[in-house]
């Protein structure tokens, strides 16, 4: 079938197909460009916003992750960023099995405190398969055994103003001692019945590979909110101050405060 | 589609038909853009980890039934290589491993003039999908309200008895590609119809829902909804396959635009009028020029304008 409109002179045929190869070429550069501005990214961020107040009206307040069997289990559970902290601190404290380990929890709390990895042990302990979902795409099945950090809170009384609990931890993600990995959530997840400091992954002491002595599990969201290695607990009005401000390391790197999808 | 009351002025053998209102229209590019930067972010997201599994979690001792890996080919070079249940393929240049902007073959999974943004960004290509994810969802619940409220789903793509009974015809049609022209073009065929309604209603929605599976948050609506589809692992890889096949519609409702009158197409999606030659007897009618049409100030007579509804 011959049309006419498809001789290659038509000249608005021309322009279509010039204006089609434009937009495509103008798309890729655009997007690219509009990436390393500074307002776009934070327009984007909208979505963010929009996908936390929603996700939240959604499902309930203690809406539960889903638990598994132990038939579904990761036959290894995989390690992602750091492995074995480069901080010499955390090393010593390693070969003596963090004996001489102690969280430290602080911050807007009535009665600070430090506890023991023992003292953990002996607090009231919860058990969870979950499956650990990590922002790069994978997930993995895995058993956990810890404190539920809302018997840890309820030793240490929070006090009315504290809205965040930020997570500091022992590795350093770059080069320098101001890169240590840190984390944080609000109230509400750190009340939750699944949000624990596990001490046990698949019925064995938590490996160093996976966060030792104490790794946060916070099973509604993605995986870089699961501080490994962790050292220390401040409850805070705000983590504006902190760091870059943003809430975490990945936070700070671009990467969404909450991380439910 | 407006019922057109085709008469024409001074009379050339055709008319200018209002085809697609102005809300359609505009959602129809709305869809557009935030589908072209859903999948191009999407891929990105996807390089993270380019590897795609089957079942609740990515380690269930099973392997990949996808994966895109790099390694060192015999000669000491980079090479590409995609995995698909197991039989390697070397995709070395386009999948695997590609070219960076200084030329150098690296270690990707889609290559940089695929994705948004270019180079390896996760938390960025996260704000544009996720943003964009947003657009798209809104847009589409606006355009199936829309559809239902104005009956354009009841009127223009429900397939009637008749479009039944052409299926036959209409498939020949297509192999063909022979288009309907005159009067049987103001109605969308059988197989448009169908195309049209699979993706509003199956496709798209799936996307979505394959996309939601994938939040840790939304999976405690229900736990364990997600396994339904086989786990969240195969909601992932159930999301790139729609993903795909979306691309493969799209692929072929470009060429159908573009052999069935690429003008007249573009114009009855940007202008919403749709030229239809009217009272010619065979079905490989030649259409007319529109540049003439309009150039040489031929009147048309608009069967239904946007004030009249």
């Amino acid at each position: 079938m011959k049309r006419r409109n498809e001789r290659p002179e038509n000249p608005r045929r021309q322009f279509l197909v010039r204006a089609l190869g434009g937009a495509g070429t103008f798309l890729v550069a655009g997007c690219n460009r509009l990436s390393s501005t500074q307002w776009f990214p934070k327009f984007l961020a909208v979505g963010e916003r929009l996908s936390s107040a929603t996700q939240h009206l959604a499902t309930p307040r203690k809406s539960m992750a889903q638990e598994f069997s132990e038939a579904d289990l990761s036959p290894r559970f995989r390690s992602n960023g750091t492995a074995v902290p480069d901080n010499p601190q955390y090393q010593a404290l390693a070969r003596n099995a963090f004996a001489d380990w102690a969280l430290e929890v602080g911050g807007l709390v009535e009665q600070p405190t430090k506890l023991t990895l023992a003292q953990l042990r002996h607090l009231p302990s919860r058990t969870q398969i979950t499956r650990h979902d990590c922002v790069e795409g994978w997930s993995a099945i895995g058993k956990w055994t810890g404190v539920p950090l809302h018997e840890v809170l309820a030793l240490v009384r929070p006090q009315p103003q504290a809205r965040y609990v930020v997570f500091y931890c022992a590795d350093p993600m770059e080069d320098s001692e101001a890169s240590k990995y840190y984390e944080s959530v609000d109230m509400e997840d750190a009340r939750h019945p699944q949000t624990i400091l596990a001490y046990d992954l698949n019925g064995a002491a938590l490996p160093i590979a996976n966060g030792a002595p104490i790794r946060v599990r916070v099973e509604r969201q993605l995986g870089y909110k699961m501080a490994k290695y962790l050292m220390r607990i401040e409850l805070v009005e705000s983590f504006a101050q902190i760091r870059d401000g943003k809430g975490g390391y990945w936070e700070d790197q671009g990467y969404e405060w909450y991380a439910g999808i | 589609m407006p019922k057109a009351n085709a008469s024409n002025a001074d009379g050339t053998a055709a008319c200018l038909y209002y085809r697609h209102r102005l809300p359609v229209r505009i959602m129809h590019w709305i869809n557009v853009i935030a589908l072209v930067i859903l999948l191009m972010s999407g891929l990105q997201i996807f390089n993270a980890h380019p590897a795609l599994y089957w079942g609740k979690s990515s380690y269930t001792g099973a392997p990949p039934i996808l994966a895109m890996t790099a390694k060192q080919g015999r000669d000491g070079g980079m090479i590409g290589v995609t995995t698909v249940f197991g039989r390697e393929f070397d995709t070395t240049g386009v999948l695997g491993a590609s070219s960076a902007n200084n030329g150098q073959l690296v270690r990707r999974g889609f290559p940089s003039w695929i994705t948004i943004p270019d180079a390896q960004w996760l938390a960025m290509a996260r704000r544009w999908h996720l943003f964009f994810a947003w657009i798209f969802f809104i847009n589409g619940i606006a355009y199936v309200a829309y559809s239902i409220a104005s009956r354009h789903l009841a009127r223009d793509l429900a397939p009637t008895a008749k479009d039944w009974r052409s299926l036959g015809q209409s498939i020949k049609d297509h192999l063909r590609l022979r288009h309907p022209t005159g009067e049987a073009a103001k109605e969308y065929n059988i197989l448009q119809k169908l195309a049209y309604l699979i993706v509003i209603f199956v496709l798209l929605p799936l996307v979505i829902l394959m996309g939601w599976a994938m939040s840790p948050w939304l999976d405690s609506l229900f736990p364990g909804w997600v396994d339904v589809f086989g786990g969240r692992q195969a909601a992932r890889t159930i999301h790139f396959i729609t993903a795909w096949a979306l691309v493969a519609f799209v692929l072929i409702h470009v060429f159908e635009v573009i052999i069935s009158g690429l003008w007249n197409n573009m114009r009855s999606m940007i202008t919403g009028r749709y030229r239809v030659a009217t009272s010619l007897p065979s079905p490989v009618q030649t259409l007319a020029e529109p540049a003439q049409e309009v150039e040489t100030g031929h009147i048309t007579v608009e069967a239904d304008d946007e004030t009249q509804k």
